[in-house]
């Protein structure tokens, strides 16, 4: 019986079948359903672990411990995670350990769109990338055997497209192997420099090997089609060549795809006349191609930036199939993504905006939605933790040009627990001018509404410890006088809340609490809280608009507020100067 | 030969449940299913789209310009964006429906009024439903998916699936009800 899976699921399952035993992450579009899915078998131990240099080193831990244990993240954070991973190719793992990279080509959840094939190249582990949902889940079995096998991670490299796509998979079922001995090797495992001057040869020796045995592997394959062009590719970039060139075109498919297969690259390219390589964002095949002395179209005629579809691709190969369509001459208005109705971060940036002198250095998260008008209250957006590090930066630079603006760093609960806790660190220690906002909508709320660790609750949903991040910063040295939790539902206190940070000549920290609006449990207890527009008393003044709320309109010449879209925060009724906004429910 | 389809909306209106829906009865077909879709930022009010492609062996689960059979539009602005991705003579099936986005919510840009008339004087086959005032006639607006679904699989031709027995396995059952009803009002539409 087949499934429809996603690539996610599909990788779930593959683990979950090749006898997985600890599993890690940190969420991040597009990866985070992969550990959504391995905490539903209970056979695996998984977890979100605060960060992604924390999960690959738990992960990591465990592998050498004897486990089958598996790590995933988004492509930025194997940046946050690049420091265990080029250890732990020195150490080897004993147990087996994949690592799945899930990049993203055309950014459509990111803030850049780096291709960690290079990863693979420059941490000198093996790298395996599937094209479909069905090789998601057999190629997970084979990285861990290959991992196994020479000891060493293997970095699994998915793609937007491969990992939310869905396709038919066949499931097979759960190899039990127990967890493998643990032997004490010092010499193996602690790499001080001495026993690690030994591990680099063997690392070496190793990738001999794995050169070699990259063109026999059957992740590596040639298709043959037509001798006419050839085409070297892999991941998603297969599908799509396959879909526009059909048996037109022979193909070198690669799975593995580091170390590259020489032999069968060569082979490959002397039994076709015109030679392509196609892949997405960098030439990494194609500079590979290159330097065995072999030319091929490639970066000459297809983009870097972006992802790729059939559609480029038949541009370049097939232009005589382009298809002709529709035009409808009406002005498209945009539809950006915006902070819901009822979220809690509104009543911070609008209060926030106010302060047009200030500087505010933002981080990843839902308010990065607050950057676009009307909030227009965001300067920076970098990476995780910049929030505060970056505004840090900002205030010494405007301290070195005798300039006292003052700064604001933002960033949210489960961010501040990834890596802004050792920035705040740095703003007290360093006598920061710096006042921060913690959004703490009580949920990792982007990704799909994770636990995190000041949830109370674990992946599998077990109670844990509450962490307190008034008490963490507290105990990070903030002076108490220059911390206020406030409820950002209430525009009074939170606007002077702000008043008292951008005054503050100290590290001052906010925090905003109130649970996100979209949680089950807030969401129906402020049902009787919707708002509705009094025409009467209505003036038109459009001010309650400037809270860009998606459930306030202008329409028909009319203020309106769509019930059904309206969570009931009630900010539109403390902005209103008329009393024209009221509660449904009295 | 592969067909396919695209279904474009807002965030929040239920196209990713309409289209896991229709894969689960195109799958019980017999064919080959890819679909296509993109989570993350546009869940927050923002354009979404999901592409389904079925045939006898699909490869690549993306949908180019010009490609399309069928395009199932929630919101009127949506069946525009998406337009060119119909193939000449393919279907567009719009819910005569508007959400306002903020740039036009605070006044950066307008919403069109002729939205319709344009899309019937250049799309031949355009079939129009207001598929929320149906759902809402029936109680519940946000089973208008279901409605588009419906008008969806008659326009496909594949009626010849127990698309209701999918449809309670994907919904609770306090909601089978109306939307088996929504499903059903869909599929009056008659067939082009």
């Amino acid at each position: 019986m087949k499934e429809i899976l996603t690539g996610n699921e599909a990788i779930a399952r593959g683990a979950y079948e090749a006898g997985c035993q600890v599993a890690t992450a940190y969420p991040g579009t597009p990866s985070t359903e992969i550990l959504e899915n391995i905490s539903s078998y209970k056979e695996i131990y998984s977890q979100w672990s605060v960060n992604e240099k924390v999960a690959l080193e738990v992960a990591g831990g465990a592998a050498i411990a004897g486990a089958k244990a598996l790590c995933a993240m988004k492509h930025v954070g194997l940046n946050v995670a690049a420091d265990p991973l080029f250890t732990l190719a020195y150490t080897g793992i004993n147990g087996g350990l994949v690592v799945v990279t899930a990049d993203d080509p055309g950014l459509h959840s990111s803030q850049n769109e780096q291709d960690n094939r290079y990863y693979a190249l420059h941490a000198k582990v093996p790298m395996i990338e599937p094209s479909d949902s069905q090789e998601c889940l057999d190629y997970i079995k084979y990285a861990f055997k290959l991992s196994e096998e020479y000891d060493l991670p293997v970095l699994f490299r998915v793609t937007t497209r491969v990992c939310h796509s869905k396709s038919l998979v066949t499931v097979g079922s759960r190899q039990e192997v127990g967890v493998k001995e643990y032997k004490k090797d010092v010499k193996k495992y602690c790499m001080i420099p001495g026993f690690a001057k030994m591990r680099h040869p063997v690392l070496e020796e190793k990738l001999k090997k794995l050169r070699e045995y990259s063109n026999e592997s059957h992740l590596n394959q040639i298709i043959w089609g037509r001798k006419g062009v050839g085409i070297i590719t892999s991941g998603i970039s297969y599908q799509h060549a396959r879909e526009i060139m059909g048996d037109d075109a022979s193909y070198l498919k690669l799975g593995l795809t580091f170390p590259l297969p020489e032999k069968l690259v060569r082979e490959f390219a002397q039994s076709v006349e015109k030679l392509y390589v196609i892949e997405e964002n960098e030439p990494y095949i194609e500079t590979f191609v290159r330097t065995l002395g072999i030319s091929c179209i490639g970066k000459d005629v297809l983009p870097i930036c972006g992802e790729l579809n059939p559609e480029i691709i038949q541009k370049v190969l097939a232009p005589e199939k382009a298809r002709k369509t529709y035009t409808v001459d009406v002005q498209v208005p945009s539809r950006p993504p915006v902070l819901c109705a009822g979220c809690p971060h509104r009543g911070v940036f609008y209060p926030l905006g106010k302060y047009k002198d200030a500087v505010i250095t933002g981080d990843i998260g839902c308010y990065s939605l607050g950057i676009l008008p009307p909030l227009n209250a965001t300067d920076t957006l970098i990476c995780m933790g910049a929030g505060i590090s970056a505004g840090i930066g900002f205030e010494k630079a405007f301290m070195q040009a005798n300039k006292d603006t003052k700064v604001f760093g933002v960033m949210g609960d489960s961010t501040f627990f990834h890596s802004g806790i050792t920035s705040l660190i740095d703003a007290v220690y360093n006598k920061s001018k710096l006042a921060v906002i913690i959004l703490d909508n009580r949920t990792t709320a982007m990704t799909g509404h994770q636990e995190n660790p000041g949830t109370g609750k674990t992946l599998s949903g077990d109670v844990s410890p509450v962490i307190d991040i008034k008490e963490i910063v507290k105990a990070v040295g903030v002076k108490p006088e220059n911390i206020v939790v406030v409820d950002p539902y209430d525009l009074v206190q939170t606007q002077e809340a702000v008043k008292q940070a951008y005054e503050a000549v100290e590290p001052f920290v906010i925090i905003a609490k109130r649970p996100c609006a979209l949680l089950k449990n807030t969401s129906k207890p402020r049902a009787n809280s919707k708002c509705t527009i009094n025409q009467a008393k209505c003036t038109k003044c459009k001010l309650c608009l400037r809270l860009g709320c998606p459930a306030i309109a202008f329409k028909n010449d009319v203020m309106v507020i769509d019930e059904a879209a309206c969570n009931g925060c009630t900010l539109c009724i403390q902005v209103c100067k008329t009393g024209a906004v009221e509660r449904m429910c009295k | 030969m592969t067909k396919s389809l695209l279904l474009a909306g807002v965030g929040g209106q239920g196209t990713i449940l309409a289209s896991k829906i229709l894969a689960e009865g195109l799958i019980r077909l017999g064919y080959d299913v890819k679909m296509s879709e993109i989570h993350g930022m546009a869940q927050r009010g923002g354009s979404v789209n999901t592409q389904l492609r079925f045939g006898k062996k699909v490869y690549s689960p993306m949908i180019g310009s010009g490609e399309a059979d069928l395009l199932l539009a929630f919101e009127k602005i949506e069946a525009v964006r998406y337009i060119n991705y119909l193939r000449p003579g393919g279907i567009l099936i719009v819910n005569d429906y508007e959400i306002y986005s903020t740039t036009v919510l605070t006044g950066q840009e307008k919403y069109p009024d002729d939205v319709l008339d344009k899309l019937k004087h250049s799309v031949e086959n355009t079939i129009v439903i207001n598929a929320a005032q149906i759902a809402g006639n029936l109680g519940n607006i946000r089973a208008h998916n279901m409605v588009l679904l419906g008008a969806a699989v008659k326009q496909l031709g594949i009626m010849n699936v127990n698309w209701q027995d999918i449809i309670k396995a994907y919904l609770p059952e306090k909601f089978h009800e109306v939307n088996l009803k929504a499903f059903e009002e869909g599929t009056k539409q008659p067939k082009l």
